[in-house]
């Protein structure tokens, strides 16, 4: 017999929650387990709004459950640890991303990599190892294990923070592991919406010359004079793609719309790598001769590991990474679902839990 | 590339050349450049036929210029060298492979990467800065710049080393550039042709454990007994397939023609590397979602450059690996070139070219 969501644990939280395909979000009680002896709660403050957040409300990769508290860019104030939890107090700055459990043994948990642990558990639209779903940061309160709780350092500010925690982590990765974090390095960035500001961010930070490449020529004065961006390059433009062929070391591609991977290709120099992180749905075509004459390779990452997560977070609060965000109310969420379905966000939403989240109980 | 100056003399040779798309090769008279400062020039014994060779015949490419005469996987004797060669003399054991010049001076000719020079001149169906064309080893000789001629180890077999020219070295690099030389490591070998044969041969003696994945059952048998592979997977059969899934470090895929790369991925461990060395004349199908949540990749290799194919060659000495071949004269070639196409050849043929090339 299913229990309720507010009978299933026994505290109490609050949040908002998609009910159907509809993706549209509105208030709902559930409940929260109580804190264990390596659990972290928290008082939610801020919570991102990532694209995955869309996908999945709307079920649009099939494996959504229902009632669905979205939400993996979550942060706060901790309240209460349990007896052997030893890196956190009452009173920390702390963040949740996209996981909050995997197996701790398999072979990739021991590398730090939980990321890629066949029983990692996702925050949220997932099923637990007690068998209850999972329910995201689009809530008052969050509970997890320890481990994967991250510190957010003093010198950066919550709401800015939180999109570091899937927008950030997914981008910082890939350029550490593919070697694309070396200081005069020329790196691409596909796509400037959540991801890709952060991408241009980072590489600037390790040093690199950035160029996007984006599909709206509208983004260019702001890439430029805003975030540092170094060139653009409108992806519709032939001739514009066909000069600056031969010239990045990397690209990071945040799309994941279907788009055309052989002019990326091209514009790598040999040695070049291109990595993705936004996953389309179609298999993209990839033409032979370029990645052979080359030597080039396509290969994709997704977030990264608990200990990268947290060395990501202390290298944007030390070199001054902070995601552009737009903080709205909670009652504005399901509007901007409809904005950022138009990419209309510069360049994250970040949900005001904290002073907007009004409790019904 | 040794300078040539207008109307450099040319000398008589002869091989055979396909003169248009049914890729029907024939007897065949050319020329050569004269024997330059720089130069080595060969007198053939073995060339072998590499699958290149047959998709350039055909122009499945669409850049085929003819008449074209293949051959890239050269061995000979040098007859003559230029007065700056230092590192041959006449008498020598020599090899040619897939490039017979480069511009020298960019970051990859100086990093010893010659083949991914953009300037590379390919041995055959190219032209030289001068206009003249180059013609591959299907023929009684060759003349060619001593930095991309390979000297050929002694205990090396002349015939059945040829193919290492070409397919040796195009299994050899990426095993190095990707970190399979580790003893111990699972790679992954899918095609067992002339590229797969030797790949299994090689990666055994890095100390590798080596599964087979290939379309054709009846070929595990020879992977295992022969070649030494230590386990075989029929692609076409699901439940195989899925016990091997996450299981190998890095697949080489020698596969020649337009394949799926779902199943091969599947097949990788968590960071794995699928490396894709054919050429097929269509793009491959790219299934993102096993790249990204494997942390996978797929990456392309071409050949070697000068300095590790010599490396390779003079590895394959030590380790006594040579290439299984089925040795033919050349007015087999025709028919040679219709088995290949059904893949019907125990690895490689090599052509004797010395005893069967005649005018």
């Amino acid at each position: 017999m299913t229990r309720l969501p507010e009978e299933e644990h026994p505290n109490k939280a609050f949040g908002w929650a998609a009910r159907d395909s509809s993706g549209v979000l509105s208030p709902f009680n559930f409940s929260r387990r109580a804190t264990g002896e390596k659990d972290v709660a928290f008082k939610v403050l801020y919570c991102g709004i990532c694209h995955s957040d869309l996908h999945m409300v709307k079920n649009e990769w099939g494996s959504s459950v229902y009632p669905l508290v979205p939400g993996h860019e979550v942060v706060g104030e901790v309240t209460e640890v349990g007896n052997k939890v030893q890196n956190f107090k009452v009173g920390d700055r702390v963040g949740v991303g996209c996981m909050v459990g995997s197996c701790r043994s398999c072979d990739s948990c021991k590398d730090n990599l939980e990321n890629y642990c066949p029983k990692m558990v996702l925050t949220y639209g997932a099923k637990n190892y007690d068998g209850t779903i999972t329910y995201g940061g689009y809530s008052d309160t969050m509970v997890a294990d320890e481990h994967f709780i991250v510190r957010i350092p003093d010198n950066l500010p919550l709401d800015a923070a939180a999109p570091l925690l899937c927008a950030g982590i997914t981008v910082y990765s890939p350029l550490r592991y593919y070697g694309l974090d070396k200081p005069g390095l020329h790196i691409g960035v596909v796509g400037l919406g959540g991801l890709g500001h952060v991408a241009v961010k980072f590489a600037k930070a390790m040093g690199s010359k950035v160029t996007v490449i984006s599909t709206s020529p509208n983004k260019k004065k702001e890439a430029l004079e805003n975030l540092g961006v170094d060139s653009f390059l409108v992806s519709r433009d032939q001739d514009q793609l066909q000069a600056a062929n031969g010239t990045l070391d990397g690209i990071i591609d945040t799309v994941s719309a279907q788009h055309p991977v052989l002019p990326l290709l091209g514009l790598l120099k040999s040695h070049g790598k291109l990595v993705l992180v936004g996953a389309p749905e179609k298999p993209l075509e990839l033409p032979a001769f370029p990645l052979l004459q080359g030597r080039k390779l396509v290969g994709g990452s997704m977030i990264g590991g608990m200990k990268e997560t947290q060395e990501m977070i202390d290298f944007a609060a030390k070199h001054d990474v902070k995601p552009d965000i737009e903080v709205i109310a909670m009652d504005y969420v399901n509007t901007a679902m409809e904005r950022l379905v138009k990419a209309d966000v510069k360049y994250r939403f970040v949900i005001d839990i904290g002073k907007t989240l009004k409790t019904t109980w | 590339m040794s300078k040539s100056s207008e109307g450099e003399k040319q000398q008589k040779a002869f091989g055979w050349a396909a003169t248009d798309e049914s890729g029907t090769l024939s007897p065949f008279h050319f020329s050569r450049r004269e024997n330059g400062d720089e130069d080595v020039t060969i007198k053939i014994l073995y060339c072998g036929v590499c699958h290149s060779d047959l998709h350039s015949l055909t122009n499945e490419w669409g850049f085929t210029s003819y008449p074209v005469v293949p051959g890239h996987e050269i061995v000979g004797v040098a007859t003559k060298v230029g007065k700056n060669v230092t590192k041959f003399k006449a008498g020598d054991r020599v090899g040619v492979g897939v490039m017979v010049g480069s511009c020298k001076t960019c970051e990859c000719c100086q990093q010893d990467l010659e083949n991914y020079c953009s300037q590379i001149i390919f041995t055959y169906n190219s032209h030289n800065p001068d206009g003249t064309k180059n013609y591959g080893g299907y023929s009684d000789m060759i003349v060619v710049d001593q930095r991309y001629v390979l000297r050929f180890p002694d205990n090396l077999p002349l015939d059945a080393g040829a193919p290492l020219l070409c397919a040796g070295i195009t299994v050899y690099s990426p095993m190095k550039y990707y970190g399979m030389t580790e003893a111990g490591k699972h790679l992954g070998v899918a095609g067992l042709g002339g590229l797969g044969h030797v790949a299994v041969k090689i990666a055994k003696a890095f100390g590798l454990k080596v599964t087979v994945i290939s379309s054709s059952p009846q070929k595990e048998s020879e992977a295992i007994n022969r070649l030494g592979a230590d386990s075989f997977l029929a692609s076409s059969d699901p439940a195989k397939m899925k016990s091997a899934i996450g299981s190998m470090d890095c697949i080489i895929d020698t596969v020649s023609a337009v394949h799926p790369l779902f199943p091969l991925l599947s097949l990788l461990k968590v960071n794995g590397k699928l490396v894709t060395l054919g050429l097929p004349n269509k793009p491959l199908e790219l299934p993102v979602f096993p790249l990204v949540s494997g942390r996978k990749l797929v990456g392309g290799s071409d050949f070697g450059g000068m300095k590790e194919t010599q490396e390779m060659l003079d590895f394959c000495a030590k380790h006594n690996i040579a290439a299984d071949i089925e040795l033919i004269r050349i007015d087999e070639i025709n028919t040679a070139m219709e088995r290949l196409a059904r893949s019907d050849v125990r690895f490689r043929f090599v052509i004797d070219v010395a005893n069967s090339l005649s005018q």
